[in-house]
Parts: C-alpha cells; sequence; structure tokens
C-alpha cells in the first residue's frame, strides 16, 4: 500500500494549477460545443447570417461598414494582437475567449459591478462595456501586465499583507481602479480612494480591507517600494 | 446580443444618411444602448458609430460661452477647470453621472438622449405602453421610482443628471438631419408623454444631437447640483435638483430651478424661482421654493416619499448655491 502511494507521480504545485487550468479550459470547450449544438444557438446564428444578408438600400460613399468576422488589432498589455471577431464582441470577451486573459472577470456583464475594469489609456473603464472594434488604437492594461515575473505591483502586494479580499472575484477589477488612481494622483485622500472605488462592488463586504491596503500600497510607493 | 453591421461614417451627412433608414440605430459612448442590445431591449441589425465623426469631441469657449461637442466624455466635462468654476452645475452633474468607469466612455449627448430606466420599460418581456403596448404597468404596479409630476399616460423620470444642469444654465442643443441643421433650447428639447410617448425628446428619425451650446453665465451667477440617490456610490437620482441662482449683494435677480427624477422630463419649476426672485436667499425663500417646486405633485401609490424629499432637496440646493456667492 505504502510502496503504491510511492510509486504515484508528484506534481508540482504550479504543474496541479496548470493541469487544474486544462481542465477548466477543456470543460469550457465543452460547455461552449453543447450550447453550438443547442437549438436556441442555432437559430441565433441563422437570424445573425439573415441580418447580415439584408444591406442598407443607399450605403453612403464616405462610411465604411463592418459586418461578419472583421480584423481587429488590440494593443494589450504592450504587444500587438490581431483577431477575427465580429462587431458586437466585447472588449472583455476578446480578452477572455480569444486572448485568453483571464484575470479580467465577467460577472454582471451590464456595467455596474466593476469586476471587469481594465484601462483603456491610461482610464479604467468598464470592459463589458466597449466593443472590442471600439478599442483599436488604445492602450489597453489588464491586471495580467502588474506583476514583473514574482514581483508584485504594491497595490496587488498591499491586498495580500492587509488581507483585503475574501472570495477574489471582484479583485482585479478593484486592482485595476486603484492602479489607475496611484498613477493619476500617487497621494490620493481615503475619500479619494473610496471615489475611485465607487464604481466596483464586493459582494463579500471587504470594503474596509480594501481601503486599507489602497492606503498601503500609497506608504509603500511614496517609499520607493 | 444579436449580431449587427457596424458602419463607420466621416461626416455627419453620411451619418444622417444612415440612421434615416429602418433597422439602424446611433451608438456614442454605447453605455446604454450596448446594455439594452444585451438584454434583447433593442435588436438594430445596423449600429452607426458616431464615435468616428472627426470634430465633435471638443470643449470650445467662445466670447458668448461654451460649445460642447456630443461626443465629449462626461469626465472631461467633470474636469474642466472652467466648468467647475463657471458652470458649476454642470460639473457638479456630470461628476454625479454613474460611475467613473463609465464617465471616461459616455458621452454628453448619450447622456442626454438615453432612455429611461423604467423598470416596466427595461425587460424586454414587458410591452408597455411606452414600446406600443396598451397600458403602462408603473400606473397599478411597482411605481417607488416613478414620476410624481405627469400628464400620464406614462410616468418614467428622465434619468439624466445633467439635462436640469443644462437647462436650469439656458443651454441649446444642435441637431443634424436630413434637412440640414437646427438649434433647440434644451428646455424644449424633451417631450411628456402626452405630446411623445415613445420617445422622449424632439428627435426624429435620421436627427442626431451634435453640440450643446451653454450661454456664459451673467456676473454674480452661482449654480450647484444635488442629486439623493438610494444607493451613494452610485445610482440614477432619486430626487436632484440644479439650482442657478444670479445674486447682487444678498438679493436673487434671477433664477432657475430644475429637477430631475419627478417628471417624465427635467422639470423646470418656475414657481420655485418665483420665490426667490427680488429676495435675500434665507432659510425662509429657500423651504419656500421647495414647497413651490411640488405644488404639482400627484404622487403615485408607492412613491409619495419623493415630494417632501423634493422639496428638501431644492432648499438644501438653494441654500448651496447661495453659499457660494458668499464665500
Amino acid at each position: 500500500m505504502d510502496e503504491e502511494r510511492e510509486k504515484l507521480p508528484q506534481h508540482t504545485p504550479e504543474e496541479v494549477d496548470a493541469s487544474r487550468r486544462q481542465f477548466l479550459r477543456n470543460l469550457g470547450v465543452t460547455a461552449a460545443m453543447a450550447s453550438l449544438l443547442s437549438s436556441g444557438a442555432i437559430l441565433e446564428e441563422r437570424r445573425a447570417k439573415r441580418a447580415q444578408a439584408e444591406t442598407l438600400q443607399t450605403p453612403p460613399s464616405g462610411a465604411t461598414e463592418l459586418r461578419g468576422t472583421v480584423a481587429v488589432t488590440l494593443q494589450v498589455n504592450g504587444r500587438e494582437h490581431t483577431l477575427q471577431l465580429e462587431p458586437r464582441v466585447t472588449l472583455l470577451d476578446a480578452l477572455r475567449d480569444h486572448l485568453g486573459l483571464t484575470g479580467t472577470k465577467r460577472v454582471c456583464d451590464r456595467g455596474s459591478c466593476g469586476a471587469c475594469t481594465v484601462l483603456l489609456d491610461g482610464k479604467p473603464v468598464y470592459s463589458c462595456s466597449v466593443l472590442a472594434v471600439d478599442a483599436q488604437g488604445k492602450k489597453i492594461e489588464t491586471v495580467e501586465s502588474l506583476a514583473q515575473g514574482e514581483q508584485l505591483h504594491p497595490v496587488q502586494q498591499a491586498f495580500v499583507e492587509h488581507d483585503a479580499l475574501m472570495c477574489g472575484f471582484c479583485t482585479p477589477g478593484f486592482i485595476m481602479s486603484l492602479k489607475a488612481l496611484l498613477d493619476k494622483t500617487p497621494q490620493p485622500t481615503a475619500q479619494q480612494v473610496k471615489e475611485a472605488c465607487a464604481g466596483n462592488i464586493c459582494r463579500c463586504g471587504t470594503y474596509n480591507r480594501i481601503f486599507e491596503a489602497a492606503l498601503a500600497a500609497v506608504q509603500s510607493m511614496s517609499r520607493g517600494g | 446580443m444579436k449580431a449587427f453591421a457596424y458602419h463607420q461614417p466621416r461626416t455627419v451627412a453620411d451619418a444622417v444618411r444612415l440612421l434615416s433608414q429602418r433597422g439602424t440605430m446611433a451608438i456614442a459612448g454605447g453605455q446604454d444602448i450596448l446594455g439594452a442590445m444585451k438584454d434583447g431591449l433593442f435588436e438594430p441589425e445596423h449600429l452607426v458609430n458616431l464615435k468616428s465623426l472627426p470634430g465633435l469631441g471638443d470643449i470650445k469657449e467662445t466670447s458668448t460661452g461654451l460649445q460642447i461637442g456630443a461626443l465629449v466624455t462626461l469626465s472631461d466635462i467633470a474636469e474642466h477647470p472652467v466648468i467647475r468654476r463657471d458652470y458649476t452645475a454642470l460639473a457638479e452633474a456630470a461628476e454625479a453621472v454613474a460611475t467613473l468607469q463609465i464617465r471616461n466612455v459616455g458621452t454628453i449627448g448619450g447622456n442626454l438622449c438615453q432612455r429611461p430606466r423604467c423598470w416596466y420599460f427595461r425587460d424586454p418581456h414587458v410591452h408597455c405602453l411606452k414600446k406600443g403596448g396598451d397600458q403602462c404597468y408603473a400606473v397599478r404596479g411597482d411605481n417607488r421610482y416613478h414620476a410624481i409630476i405627469s400628464p400620464g399616460p406614462c410616468y418614467i423620470v428622465h434619468p439624466s443628471d445633467c439635462a436640469p444642469a443644462l437647462i436650469a444654465l439656458g443651454a441649446k442643443v444642435t441637431i443634424a438631419g436630413a434637412k440640414g441643421t437646427r438649434t433647440v433650447a434644451l428646455k424644449h428639447f424633451f417631450q411628456m408623454p402626452d405630446k411623445n410617448l415613445k420617445g422622449e425628446n424632439v428627435l426624429q428619425p435620421g436627427e442626431v444631437v451634435t453640440q450643446i451650446t451653454v450661454p456664459k453665465p451673467k456676473a454674480g451667477t452661482r449654480s450647484t447640483y444635488l442629486k439623493v440617490r438610494e444607493k451613494d456610490s452610485f445610482d440614477w437620482a432619486l430626487v436632484s435638483a440644479a439650482v442657478v441662482l444670479q445674486m447682487q449683494g444678498e438679493i436673487c435677480r434671477a433664477a432657475t430651478v430644475v429637477l430631475g427624477g419627478v417628471a417624465p422630463v427635467p422639470y423646470d419649476s418656475a414657481s420655485a424661482a418665483k420665490m426667490l426672485v427680488g429676495k435675500p436667499v434665507t432659510v425662509q425663500t429657500a423651504t419656500a421654493a421647495g414647497k413651490a417646486a411640488v405644488e404639482q405633485a400627484t404622487p403615485l401609490e408607492h412613491n409619495a416619499y419623493k415630494v417632501p424629499l423634493a422639496a428638501a432637496v431644492v432648499k438644501r440646493a438653494v441654500l448651496a448655491a447661495a453659499r457660494g456667492v458668499r464665500e
């Protein structure tokens, strides 16, 4: 018995984490296949094709028209990516489903919760409420850009040290809102920290620790940390 | 969200030509329409991107006031130093809209043209009067957020924060259409449901708002926008008030009081203003203005709380605007 246990393959934590992610990804693919096969999805595809078949009667000469799948070039975390997307794809779905950047979370998908917050030319926006085609030509920053190898961004480090999360699902959105604040206002007041987070919701209610962490990040950044 | 063809016009004339055709809708910042499209409330086959139009994204100061392009973001208005100083009610209103993430993308044109938040209107499964159905479900339903002043038959409240401030400051909108451009006082841009049930304003199919013009306030003018929300971090107004006072010493020479959250249009209360003109601004005159603002109110079953709330918001806004004068 003991011998058998010893023979079991040993995995490093990184390997376990990687295979867990792969498992979840495969699950996602299976779920996507299932939904494609469902009649609702087929009907929707048909309706979409019919809609695209109907052209406007007098298209103006100077206007460009994007229909079907178009090439969309996004500058994400300093790298340029060209994707084939329909105009209806949001920046959030482009990041998560097409670039594999799943740090940006999809929660309400209606511009109400802040979990999908990314920076567009340095300003926080809800990526669920911006079309990917409209984000072209802008500098897009997601939570994945913050850590430099093992070195966390001071806001991330402060969240760890101050235990500023419970379930953690809202955390990337809060981190990006606070990163935008500190880039613009390196010495914010407690009130400015609260205002910067007003567009992010934490259903676990960890607000006090989030505010503490933000102010601690201010301290550590002013020390050059 | 249903698939759509995405049009990128380069001129206002092209945008107007596109929008004059069936099945088209306009998008600017998209902070209202994208959510409505995801919900299936709107299913345009063609979406016309107004952001591709050049020259509508600037704030210009002229000798007679401000020219604000329809594509200027709410953040840019809230942070503009001249607007903060001389058109304070507008800066405060823009800052009170939604969240920073929405203000960074949402435009002033979109803020004025956004659709109402009435939960019956927003529910794609409810075919209410405004959507061509046979009844307004707010009349006998849950109407806690609905109008306390409306001629009927629909009881939405207009959701814009900037509109009451801009009306109080005497703004006009420039509208481009197939027959050229026209200019309308913002006060007359919005329409009550007995005049226009399906829309909230005078825009005809194909027409777009391209610019907002705000006259330079006269000497001694101070203004403020006060908004009361159920959720203070971000929400639509339960009640709001924009107050513009032109003071000469202690005496109020001219006043405008425009309320949000109480009627299907931003509600310009001449009777509230009348209580202030020719008198010093005191707690008594401010209280009288608040009472006058709600004298026409006929609340529904669940929104009578808005009557004393609106009176209090007007009173507080008048006093806050007057304090601005003395500082």
